[in-house]
């Protein structure tokens, strides 16, 4: 992503939650449903302000837990409304059932998502646990560095679901804390633009359609339901021609350009970090600080996380002598977390495959600092030099 | 609201013996009404009523309390059988019939 803006953008600074509840102002869904407890976040109480402002039409359901918001929004959406909601960790695990469901249903909604970390014990800050656990549930899932990638992935997310390839839910994943609740300079498109952008919504079936009577979720028993699983991972295949689509386009009206992941500084990089979400930023000045001294480290960004774009990111890695997972979840298999494990698994056929470790880091919002990142290059730099790794997973920041 | 932009929905039928998963409307979606009918749950029964059209004194008890409107009757609304592909053998009909030998359950043999 670069700092691009078209000279119609209005520069505003805004926290992660301000900049998407303002997106989710722009886009005017039909249909919005929260549940206001923690962990909530502060997404949908900004939102619910510009409902009593009248700056929506949206109809704002509040509903008695985060298990019913999003049977809201899947009820909206089946009845042909352009529909989101919001949530966070043991929210989002609240949802879970019905989470699954509005994927199988091939319902287009949009779900900002801040990661905050699964309880127990209890904690409230930010690792990907919550969406990490929802990898299979057949959403997409868009991974933002900052505020600004937060607000253009909401936009974008409206019509990758929506498209009719496609017809999938968004997560949209933001760091807990680290960017959901700091303030972050970024450039936002005039209501105008962002209205021409995601258009109106057209669904496949209405509920509200009689002319066309439907049947949302009939049983679908040993005669169908695999046909159906088939077509739905169709549409997560599809969506990898349709995110680039999108980008595309978005990038004519903001002058920003994202793809499935940010390549930075590789190009004859020796080690090579691969992070998701806010990690980056800090990834990026250590690599401009190591690489002022003469070495070879770089960064791959990962945005798109599903579909996991594997042809491109066996293109981007092929070669590359080492190259360090950094997973904020910990998926309990005994072997590396969930980013290592899908990542591993994409280049095993790749020629000059590049060695590959695991860093598992930052749970329950656990610091991440420069210093850290630093040891992790140096510790594959020497990977790469050696020709193998030391140590296939490591607890990075952890006490030993 | 716009027309449904599927093609084949509103000429969509129970699909075909050779139809693929490319075929079938998206996310389980029934793009008919009026068609549970067509969706035959006869085959859950394990015992089946046979109805004894000469015994019968047409009380019509088995019609009211069939659960699942299997009890098939004529324009008169007399009961002249039962619809096998609906019927899951719960022998409610014959617990019901007051007439000895009128509704009687056997063993299943598909």
């Amino acid at each position: 992503m670069s700092l691009a803006a078209k000279s119609n953008e209005i520069r505003m600074a805004l926290t992660g939650n301000e900049s998407v509840a303002y997106a989710m102002k722009q886009i005017n869904p039909d249909v919005v449903a929260a549940y206001p407890i923690t962990p909530q976040t502060e997404i949908v109480q900004i939102f619910s302000s510009y409902v009593a402002d009248g700056d929506v039409d949206t109809v704002f359901e509040r509903v008695e837990s985060e298990h019913s918001a999003m049977s809201a929004v899947v009820g909206a959406a089946a009845a042909g409304a352009r529909s989101m909601t919001a949530t966070s960790a043991n929210g989002l695990a609240l949802m879970w059932e019905v989470v699954y469901i509005a994927a199988s249903n091939r319902l287009p909604i949009v779900m900002p998502v801040v990661n905050r970390a699964l309880s127990g014990p209890i904690n409230i800050h930010c690792d990907h646990s919550d969406t990490m656990g929802a990898r299979d549930s057949g959403w997409i899932q868009l991974y933002s560095e900052n505020a600004q990638e937060a607000y253009d992935n909401t936009l974008q997310a409206v019509r990758i679901a929506e498209h009719p390839d496609v017809e999938l839910p968004v997560m949209v994943c933001q760091d807990g804390f680290i960017i959901s609740h700091a303030l972050d300079n970024l450039y936002t498109l005039d209501d105008a633009a962002v209205q021409a952008f995601v258009g109106q919504n057209n669904p496949r079936y209405s509920l509200l359609d009689v002319d066309h009577p439907t049947t949302f979720g009939p049983l679908d028993l040993q005669d169908w339901y695999f046909e159906h699983k088939r077509q739905q991972a169709e549409g997560m295949k599809n969506a990898l021609d349709v995110i680039p689509e999108i980008a595309k386009e978005y990038e004519g009206i903001s002058g920003r350009d994202y793809g499935f992941f940010e390549e930075y500084r590789t190009d004859d990089a020796e080690a090579v970090m691969m992070v998701l979400g806010s990690t980056a930023g800090t990834a990026k000045d250590v690599v401009d600080a190591m690489r002022s001294e003469g070495k070879r480290v770089g960064l791959v960004k990962l945005r798109v996380f599903r579909p996991l774009p594997v042809a491109h990111l066996v293109r981007a890695l092929r070669g590359k002598p080492a190259l360090a997972i950094m997973d904020r979840a910990e998926s309990f298999a005994a072997s590396g977390g969930p980013l290592y494990k899908e990542i591993r698994s994409a280049l095993y056929d790749c020629e000059q495959a590049p060695m590959v470790s695991n860093y598992i880091y930052g749970l329950g919002g656990r610091d991440i600092r420069p210093e850290d990142l630093r040891q992790v290059f140096e510790d594959n730099l020497r990977a790469a030099a050696a020709g193998h790794i030391e140590k296939p997973v490591t607890y990075l920041g952890v006490r030993e | 609201m716009s027309d449904c932009r599927d093609e084949g929905c509103q000429r969509w039928q129970t699909p075909a013996p050779d139809a693929t998963w490319r075929d079938v409307p998206r996310g389980g979606v029934i793009p008919r009404g009026g068609n549970a009918a067509e969706y035959q749950t006869g085959d859950w029964r394990s015992a089946r009523p046979i109805h004894d059209a000469d015994l019968c004194i047409q009380c019509r008890l088995c019609w009211v309390y069939c659960p699942d409107s299997s009890i098939l009757t004529n324009e008169e609304g007399e009961v002249i059988g039962i619809d096998y592909d609906h019927c899951k053998g719960c022998g409610i009909c014959a617990a019901e019939c007051p007439k000895e030998g009128a509704m009687t359950m056997i063993a299943e043999e598909f």
